[in-house]
């Protein structure tokens, strides 16, 4: 059998992995450590003024240049990293969670149970959601905890209906059927049968969620509604940069391209996964 | 139009209606969680507690919610907004003209980008894998995966500081001649189009490209049929549903887009009402304001469905 | 050039979906003439479509022709531009797919779709091809001709649907029209009408063919020639009735072997007093809402009774949509019965499984058509055999280890295999997972659903060889079900034919040609054999077939 395998791909421990997604999880996984560490390795405290000048650019000791009170931008960023990741992490991983557990049961149940659910969990999708995170943050404020759940509650109903519509699509196969007249409990059926089969839709979806999470808490910041000073994620510092745009200082271009590179990447990433190898006499 | 599309449409009207229902319900309620006492928060720090409980009873705020929740409905229902608590005006006159505004605004972008993301997505959907189709792609992702305020913030850097041809800044007011006309609106439509645009782009080119692999596209080549043929007689009639699906979802996030382009250039449109409106928690603006917004979005969502429904042809 | 066709030595190659190219087509040739239809036949896999497709310089997404001349009327097709081929696509080579209904494009009426080749090639004006449209519709003998055009392509039958594709390949007068298994998804009371319908045009018109299947009995009657294919290579060549009489090759005795199972043998021990396992009184079931007397509005099932004694097995045959396969599902209690009884192994079932004591839906089990859904893919094998073991025995790690090992002996299939997913495993190697999972429980009474069915001539027949060996060691007995008379014919002592939810007759194997239903006459004389001139031979009642045939 002739056999060649393309070459923009490589093969390691039975999956083809090409280099956009290589390079894609590279960054993700800086993002992430930078979250982890950020208090140990910023130059300069988050609050000290070192620069004399206001949009300072980019020189050795300000790498990033200084914002509009005279702040280390580098130091900012890094921080800044923390609560972007984490709050989006945060959120992300409750809305899936309870998306995807009620979608699969949704689908096994059916019935009044689904159709309450997907009743109510519909209507919360037309709520735009950035309207839906004013509203919110104009009721009960912004503080860490309710920004969390606020995201996670707009995106519930998304991964919800995701992880339904997939369900739904493993629920009329027969092996469902042979585990039903077996006389399996619901929890085997949703945990055994129909989980592992969802499992990588659902998580290229939560990869895809947390970048809406991402652009949607900074557009939130942006407004001047999410996190609140003296905290700062990368929308917040984009907002009380934003006079120095007409000089284009590095302050306000920095935090936008720190939440491009984290978003590109997880889109790119789900876009190029790892492939495992099917072919049996490969 | 048979009895069964009647049927279909009415289901899903009705289906609309009750979704409106329940977000009326939830914009009420949350907005009702307001922490504080409404009345002292608009009678001020020295007020007696008589005044605070004479206003109490005059806004109807010691009945039950669910009573205050009908009273309001009733209100919407007669055209009565209610009063905005910041500046004592009626809330119908505050949103009248800026709503115009922001529809203005709505209206030209979905006139720019509808057309033009549909040209794009179907033409990367007939050359799939060539550089042209490549470019659309990556860059549909790449402006997707980007906040709506970098778009604007790229757009200002690009055509007001480094080209100069267009203001920052937004104000109708001063618009005296169609170039200034122009340069108003030029920055918002620009950032509005790309942000739209590009889901809009890689859903048509899905859908299309979907059609594409079916038997009976195949077929249309075994007949002999030209590229342009396969897909403009084939692929695209049973392609309309979902792109119709997704240029109603595309147009729905107009709604996010606004509210940080009539920010970010100062557009005296109701999205920006509104921020401002959360910002001095002025519950009766952010009511209406907010009941506007996902009334819109229903329309948008429902008017898709019910053309993908006429346009099956299994249902004529 | 003396052929109308002659191909040489072609190649082509695929890519799969982890980026390798594979050679699925090594070297064919092969050679038509005017006038002469040839079949392709082969298994699924084997490169009958590929080849077919070849002819028309078409090679499916991922596929490429790589070597090797297909000279078609003079023209090398592989050698041509891509426009070059358009224009002879529909003009000189035409098409009818293996699915009619997924080829038609639903938003478009019939004759717009039939006619359209003319409009491509600017051959006639509109007006001309209507009228020679309505022409080949009578021809094809379809019903209401004139009419039948201005129709969608839902709201006409499935075998209406694949003689309008004849019609839609013959209005642009090809030379040469490709069949992809035009006939394979039918029933076989459409399938005589279609094929009668295809053979009648394309000899009246003197017009060459290629017929790709993988049923020798359907080919027998139609082709001039025969082409055995097998792994992307010719296997043997030669005229239909030497294939048929006096196959050279290995594989192609296989084939024919494999089209006349041997029989059950009769029960030896008839005299001994059998025991009854199932039987069902009245059993009446199906979709819709409820009326007032408590029974659905459409009913799949009407009022069937039938018996199955103890180590002895029940066939029932009948066409698509005549309620087969929902009695299954409803003696399985998956599709609760609206009416009826059912006694296993003496005592009363519940009508729905849930209600069922777990001794009761372990003794009988259920095996499913399509082994690719009935096998979580996302489970490997020893998993999926294992879980009856664990959930009815709760057997402990090691003897269940054991069993496994032994299920998979007893499906004849090695033990290295349990740590495969579904995904790789062959059709049959999945049916048999399918069968010992069903074993695993230790069933008295298992009902298979059209199991063969998806699988190929030679496959299905050592799966029904198993099932029989099985039947032998274990005492079990089945339930067969399937629209395939020869499969059931070798396997069952009794036939229960079904029309239409109900059952019309039932008989024993050895009495199928003296059926005494007319329905049961008429689907049984339907069924091809190996003999090239049963089609010409057949006389078919019309009234019965009016009144049966789908149409």
């Amino acid at each position: 059998m002739v056999a060649r395998v393309a070459a923009s791909r490589r093969s390691f421990l039975g999956h083809n992995y090409n280099l956009v997604g290589v390079i894609a999880a590279l960054v993700i996984l800086a993002w992430t450590l930078i979250a982890i560490f950020a208090p140990y390795i910023i130059p300069h405290s988050i609050g000290d003024i070192v620069d004399d000048d206001y949009f300072g650019p980019m020189r050795q000791g300000l790498w990033l240049g200084s914002d509009y009170l005279g702040r280390d931008m580098l130091s900012r960023v890094l921080m800044g990293a923390r609560y972007t990741v984490g709050i989006s992490l945060a959120a992300v991983v409750i809305a899936c969670f309870s998306g995807v557990v009620l979608g699969m049961i949704a689908a096994v149940t059916g019935g009044w149970l689904d159709t309450c659910l997907s009743r109510f969990l519909d209507a919360m999708n037309s709520i735009p959601s950035k309207l839906f995170g004013l509203v919110v943050v104009a009721a009960v404020g912004s503080s860490i905890p309710v920004l969390i759940l606020t995201l996670a509650v707009i995106y519930t109903p998304g991964a919800y209906r995701f992880a339904r519509a997939l369900a739904v699509n493993i629920n009329t196969m027969d092996f469902m059927t042979v585990a039903r007249v077996r006389g399996e409990s619901t929890i085997y059926l949703i945990g055994s049968e129909i989980l592992p089969n969802i499992i990588r839709p659902v998580l290229a979806d939560f990869g895809l969620r947390f970048v809406f999470i991402v652009l949607l808490l900074s557009g939130l910041s942006f407004l001047g509604l999410g996190l609140q000073p003296p905290l700062a994620d990368w929308g917040a510092l984009v907002r009380e940069n934003i006079g120095g745009l007409p000089f284009a200082a590095p302050a306000v271009i920095v935090p936008s391209l720190a939440i491009a590179s984290l978003t590109i990447s997880v889109n790119l990433l789900i876009d190029n996964l790892p492939k495992k190898i099917r072919d049996r006499n490969a | 139009m048979t009895s069964g599309v009647l049927n279909l449409v009415l289901k899903r009207l009705a289906i609309a209606l009750v979704t409106l229902l329940i977000v009326l319900f939830a914009v009420f309620f949350a907005t009702s969680m307001l922490p504080g006492d409404t009345a002292s928060i608009l009678l001020g720090q020295a007020a007696t507690p008589e005044a605070v409980a004479g206003l109490r009873e005059a806004m109807h705020l010691n009945d039950p919610a669910i009573l205050r929740f009908l009273l309001w409905l009733v209100g919407l229902l007669r055209g009565d907004l209610g009063t905005s608590y910041a500046n004592n005006m009626p809330v119908a006159a505050l949103i009248g003209g800026r709503l115009l505004n922001t529809m203005e605004l709505a209206g030209i972008t979905t006139l720019l980008s509808v057309p033009l993301a549909l040209m794009l997505g179907i033409t990367a959907a007939m050359l799939r894998g060539s550089v042209y189709d490549r470019t659309v792609t990556i860059l549909s992702i790449g402006i997707i995966s980007v906040p709506e305020f970098m778009v604007a913030t790229l757009a200002v850097l690009l055509f007001a500081v480094y080209l100069r041809w267009l203001p920052a800044l937004s104000s109708v007011n001063e618009a005296h001649s169609l170039t200034d006309l122009l340069r108003i609106y030029a920055m918002p439509v620009i950032t509005l189009t790309f942000v739209i645009s590009a889901q809009m782009i890689r859903m048509t080119r899905a859908a299309v490209i979907e059609t594409l692999s079916t038997p009976y596209v195949e077929m249309a080549l075994l007949k002999g049929a030209s590229r342009s043929r396969m897909v403009l007689r084939h692929a695209l009639p049973n392609a309309l549903g979902p792109i119709v699906n997704a240029v109603a979802l595309s147009l729905s996030y107009l709604v996010g887009g606004v509210i940080i382009v009539e920010t970010i250039f100062n557009y005296p449109g109701i999205a920006k009402l509104m921020v401002d409106a959360v910002a001095t928690r002025d519950l009766p603006l952010i009511q209406s304001c907010a009941m506007i917004f996902c009334l819109g979005y229903l329309l948008l969502i429902t008017a898709a469905d019910i053309v993908a429904i006429m346009s099956n042809p299994r249902l004529r | 050039m003396t052929n109308l066709v002659e191909v040489r030595n072609l190649r082509i190659e695929a890519t799969t979906d982890a980026g390798r190219i594979v050679e699925i087509i090594k070297g064919v040739s092969l050679d038509i003439a005017d006038g002469e239809i040839v079949a392709l036949i082969g298994e699924s896999g084997s490169g009958k479509t590929t080849v077919a497709l070849s002819l028309m310089g078409h090679a499916r997404p991922g596929c490429r022709i790589t070597g090797g001349e297909i000279n078609v009327n003079g023209k090398n097709m592989a050698a041509l531009s891509e426009k070059e081929r358009a224009k002879l696509r529909g003009t000189d080579i035409a098409y009818v797919p293996q699915s009619a209904a997924a080829s038609f494009n639903p938003s478009s009426t019939i004759m717009e779709q039939v006619i359209e080749v003319t409009r491509i090639h600017r051959l006639m004006p509109p007006e001309q091809a209507r009228k020679r449209a309505v022409k080949l519709f009578k021809a094809l003998s379809l019903p209401d001709p004139d009419g039948i055009g201005a129709r969608y392509p839902h709201q006409v039958s499935g075998g209406q649907l694949q003689r309008l594709s004849a019609a839609m390949a013959l209005i642009g007068d090809p030379k040469l029209v490709i069949f992809d298994e035009p006939t394979t998804a039918l029933d076989v009371t459409t399938q005589i009408d279609v094929l009668k319908a295809f053979k009648s045009v394309m000899r009246a018109g003197g017009i060459a063919g290629v017929y790709v299947s993988h049923d020798l009995a359907v080919v027998a009657q139609i082709a001039d020639h025969i082409v055995v294919l097998k792994g992307g290579e010719v296997q043997e060549t030669g005229t239909t009735a030497q294939i048929l009489s006096a196959a050279q090759h290995p594989y192609t005795r296989e084939l024919l072997a494999a089209f006349e199972p041997k029989r059950r043998q009769a029960h030896a021990d008839a005299d001994v007093v059998t025991k009854q396992l199932l039987r069902i009184d009245n059993l009446t079931a199906g979709y819709g809402a409820v009326r007032d007397d408590g029974l659905p509005l459409i009913r799949a099932v009407n009022s069937v009774s039938l018996a199955v004694e103890k180590g002895r097995n029940l066939g029932i045959i009948g066409e698509s949509g005549c309620g087969k396969s929902t009695l299954a599902r409803v003696i399985a209690g998956i599709h609760p019965a609206a009416a009826g009884e059912i006694v296993f192994d003496g005592r009363e079932l519940q009508r729905a499984a849930g209600k069922r004591s777990q001794d009761q839906l372990r003794e009988m089990q259920i095996v499913f058509q399509y082994a690719d859904t009935a096998l979580n893919p996302a489970k490997p094998v020893e998993d999926i055999i294992a879980r009856p073991l664990v959930f009815y025995h709760g057997l402990d790690r090691r003897t269940r280890s054991k069993r496994v090992d032994q299920l998979l002996d007893m499906v004849r299939l090695p033990k290295a295999l349990r740590y495969r997913h579904p995904s790789e495993l062959s059709g049959g190697q999945k049916q048999r997972v399918n069968f010992a999972r069903a074993l695993a429980a230790d069933p008295k009474l298992i009902i298979c659903d059209e199991i063969t069915s998806a699988l190929d001539t030679v496959v299905a027949a050592a799966v029904i060889e198993l099932l029989k060996e099985l039947q032998r060691e274990l005492g079990l007995s089945y339930i067969f079900i399937s629209h395939d008379l020869s499969v059931v014919e070798a396997i069952c002592d009794e036939i229960m034919v079904m029309y239409n939810g109900e059952r019309v007759e039932q008989i024993t194997p050895d009495k199928v040609k003296a059926a005494t239903h007319p329905y049961s006459k008429l689907l049984f004389s339907s069924v091809p054999k190996l003999d090239p001139t049963w089609l010409d031979g057949l006389v078919r009642d019309p009234d019965l077939v009016s009144q049966y045939g789908h149409r």
